[in-house]
């Protein structure tokens, strides 16, 4: 099967103070196909969360382009881009614009003059999908942070976009909430088939990831699988664990040189002691 | 000199603005004993933020008594007393850095002592010593909070309170939206003042790794009550009373259960660190 | 803070809780203009029938509706107490040169009391029986004939509907650098006043800041889920006129009618 690439990102590159000579992102290219999750990760000030307002056209860049879904992002183009990209940010609470879950939802969909009828069906539809259809009457001050970021979601889903970015949207939460918010997130892609580029820290979250993207100052340093990356990458602090594996490595204990998931770990436990 | 916190059938409420919040405490009855290192846990709205409050005076009891060292709090007028608790107990709340408001650091850090009558000369060297202890350096002193990256405002917030020289310090979720390493470095600061000074200190966390890296004992809040108060050893061995509070396991002890599951082979111990997982899986010679 | 009344909405659903904003917002207006047909005791007798009647329907305590004339008792004592000073007519009682306390100035000053009093009540019903978001449309709705003179009557009505959204907020973070503030050793209305005043700038410099980010944010919010201004939108939130809105408008009309008749014709005797 082919995949389509839905966000393709060309040699782009952005600094603040036009004085300055550094870049905050430089040269930078990547792509995302139709139902991949692609995490980027980087130090604090590696340019994550500009390459995030880059890739909505909040900002502008310099030089490069970025296409999404065939369209060229420019001044004119932003506002229909828009409707194939949505973005959740960080704090859950600036970003509840509505009195109500279901008016919040609605509000990119009133954006388009959408008649009541459309409306009605996308709001439920969008609420089904983050599991908030019950608490529809709710308003922001009766929500968790957590289900805040889930109505953040639903209001993007209700445009049926291609791709949804997520700007270090699980920080604020608390880790129960980041849980949840991540199987909805791994539903959306196994069932509607939506690309996910989330920007994130949390190396947990990383590793649900297809694919991640190293940013090291302004540039791609290292891409690939969570196998490849955190081997490739002995500085990042992994999943537990990958942590477990090293630390018995440490022991020098003979344990195979590749990284694992919780599962794969149990897994291999349960066979090394059958051969011991 | 360490302190310790004493609750006394305590019981409040507590207003915002029109919104009034019955019993967010509800008969209380705590004893931390001074130099202890305690983690407060439960779910968002079981009554941590406000039993942290009620430490500070911030929120007086109806019914009941809190005792701060020597001092008490109850009902009814309280100048001296909340005077008195103010010094000694620096509260750190959630994200500290949003109530920065001067126009330096200095001047910002310099607030809480001057408050409490520390003349200008001392409170301005106090500021250096307890900028070194956040781990920043000296030059910043004369930025503006607001020009700083959110670690730093965060580092200068919490330099504000120690500025104060508490023998008590709470912190409510001191490493919240802070990326994985500040978080570390912001815990083991605290961890560190807590044995130089011999504080007693209280955090608040969702984060159950933090209980079992940083604290020597746990309170589970629930409804406004404290239904557990226990080592933190001995609290994360009854999973099944855990579950019961929705309380999550530190990863390590959460691999451990599975893989106990999974081989059938029981680990010596309830393993809470990385190094006490490897160090048991070698032991019974799984690996 | 928690004491005002005029401005607050008290959740239930009464048969006044359920008639479209609209409706309530027409009914109000139109009955502060109807109340300067009274002019005799049968008229004001009348109008207070009705005001208990609307506020009995309204199954709020008329003890809330009490607590909302106190903040404005001294105005409104002041008016009266011009009125009486200086309407003049009928038996004197007191006579102070041009001062005088006359029978037609009680009366005349009893019936602006009253008046003043019937409009709080009446608008106190409407705030506490609307959702300050219904208010808000139901005014768009209204105000909607404005626009063809380039009032930005929609840009007005979601600006308005969101810092209705972002007031709880504004309370909480309040409540908590206050809180921050009191932990660092500050004491609110405490010494003089300069003193007071620069206990508020720890307050309001923080709230300041966090209120220009928050703004920031939504700005950003509003723009990448696609609100332009001068662009054209449908509204989500449905207000639906009913049998009983009909009604409402019919009583009000109703009761101008009665008024008409009960009224005295000519000013005075």
């Amino acid at each position: 099967m082919m995949s389509t690439t839905v966000v393709e990102v060309e040699n782009l590159s952005f600094r603040y103070d036009k004085r300055l000579k550094e870049n905050i992102l430089s040269n930078i290219s990547m792509t995302v196909d139709q139902g991949e999750w692609l995490a980027v990760i980087g130090p604090n000030g590696s340019g994550k969360s500009t390459l995030a307002q880059l890739l909505v056209g909040l900002i502008e860049a310099d030089s490069g382009k970025i296409r999404i879904k065939n369209t060229v992002m420019d001044d004119t183009s932003k506002w229909k881009v828009r409707r194939h990209i949505g973005i959740v940010f960080q704090n859950p609470e600036n970003q509840f614009i509505g009195t109500t879950v279901q008016d919040d939802v609605a509000f990119s969909l009133e954006n388009l003059n959408m008649p009541y009828d459309e409306m009605k069906f996308r709001v439920d539809q969008a609420l089904d999908l983050v599991g908030m259809s019950s608490l529809r009457h709710h308003d922001p001050s009766q929500l968790s942070g957590g289900q805040k970021q889930r109505v953040a979601i639903a209001g993007i889903l209700a445009l049926k976009p291609s791709i949804l970015v997520l700007d270090e949207a699980l920080v604020m939460l608390d880790p129960k909430s980041r849980r949840e918010l991540l199987t909805v997130l791994q539903n959306l892609k196994r069932k509607e088939n939506i690309s996910i580029l989330s920007i994130t820290h949390d190396m947990n979250e990383a590793a649900l990831a297809d694919r991640i993207i190293l940013l090291e100052s302004g540039k791609v340093k290292n891409c690939g699988t969570s196998e490849q990356l955190f081997v490739a990458e002995p500085d990042l602090e992994p999943p537990f664990p990958e942590l477990l594996r090293r630390e018995l490595l440490k022991r020098n204990r003979n344990i195979p040189n590749e990284y694992m998931t919780e599962e794969e770990m149990v897994n291999w436990l349960c066979k090394s002691r059958l051969t011991v | 000199m360490a302190m310790q916190i004493s609750f006394d059938s305590v019981t409040a409420d507590y207003q915002i603005g029109p919104i009034r919040s019955p019993r967010v405490l509800d008969s209380i009855d705590l004893l931390l004993p001074a130099g202890s290192f305690t983690a407060v846990i439960g779910h968002t709205g079981s009554g941590k933020s406000s039993l942290l409050k009620a430490m500070n005076g911030l929120i007086i009891p109806y019914d009941g008594k809190v005792t701060i060292g020597q001092t008490t709090i109850k009902a009814g007028k309280n100048k001296k007393a909340l005077r008195a608790i103010r010094q000694k107990v620096g509260m750190v709340f959630q994200f500290p850095e949003s109530q920065l408001f001067a126009e330096t650091v200095e001047k910002d850090i310099c607030f809480g002592p001057l408050n409490f009558g520390v003349s200008l000369v001392e409170a301005k060297s106090i500021a250096r010593v307890v900028l070194k202890q956040v781990g920043l350096e000296p030059s910043i002193l004369s930025k503006s909070p607001l020009s700083l990256s959110g670690g730093q405002k965060r580092r200068v917030a919490i330099a504000g309170i120690l500025a104060m020289q508490p023998d008590i310090l709470v912190l409510d979720e001191p490493g919240a939206g802070l990326d994985p390493i500040g978080k570390r470095e912001i815990l083991q600061m605290i961890t560190a003042w807590h044995k130089e000074k011999k504080l007693t200190t209280v955090i608040v966390t969702h984060d159950m790794d933090d209980v079992a890296l940083y604290a020597d004992d746990v309170v589970v809040m629930e409804h406004g009550q404290v239904v557990k108060h226990d080592k933190v050893r001995s609290f994360f061995t009854d999973v099944n009373q855990l579950n019961e509070w929705h309380v999550d396991v530190p990863q390590a002890r959460s691999l451990q259960l599975q893989i106990e599951q999974e081989t059938g082979i029981k680990l010596p111990g309830v393993c809470l660190t990385l190094p006490e997982l490897a160090d048991a899986l070698i032991e019974v010679g799984i690996v | 803070m928690n004491k005002l009344i005029l401005g607050r909405y008290f959740p239930g659903d009464s048969w006044i809780h359920r008639l479209d904003p609209r409706a309530k917002l027409v009914a109000a207006i139109y009955f502060i203009f109807v109340l300067f047909l009274a002019n005799n005791w049968q008229t004001y007798v009348f109008l207070w029938l009705f005001t208990t009647a609307v506020i009995l329907l309204s199954n709020i305590s008329i003890r809330t509706y009490l607590r909302g004339v106190r903040p404005l008792i001294w105005l409104i004592l002041f008016t009266v107490f011009l009125q009486v000073l200086f309407t003049a007519g009928g038996e004197i009682y007191v006579d102070l040169g041009p001062i005088t306390i006359s029978k037609f100035g009680l009366i005349n000053g009893f019936y602006i009391f009253c008046r003043f009093i019937m409009i709080i009540f009446i608008s106190t019903v409407v705030t506490l029986t609307t959702k300050p978001i219904d208010l808000t449309d139901g005014m768009n709705a209204l105000l909607r004939p404005l626009r063809k003179l380039k009032v930005p009557v929609d840009e007005l009505s979601l600006m308005l509907s969101i810092s209705l959204r972002f007031i709880p907020n504004l309370l909480d973070e309040t409540q908590k650098v206050m809180d921050a503030q009191r932990a660092r050793g500050t004491e609110f209305g405490e010494g003089s006043l300069v003193k007071q005043m620069k206990t508020l700038v720890p307050i309001f410099l923080p709230l300041f800041v966090s209120s220009l980010n928050r703004a920031e944010d939504m700005a950003n919010v509003m723009e990448v889920r696609g609100y332009q201004s001068d662009v054209k939108r449908s509204t989500f939130r449905q207000l639906s006129w009913q049998q009983k809105d009909t009604i409402s408008l019919l009583v009000m009309a109703m009761l101008t009618v009665a008024l008409l008749v009960l009224r005295s014709n000519g000013f005075g005797h």
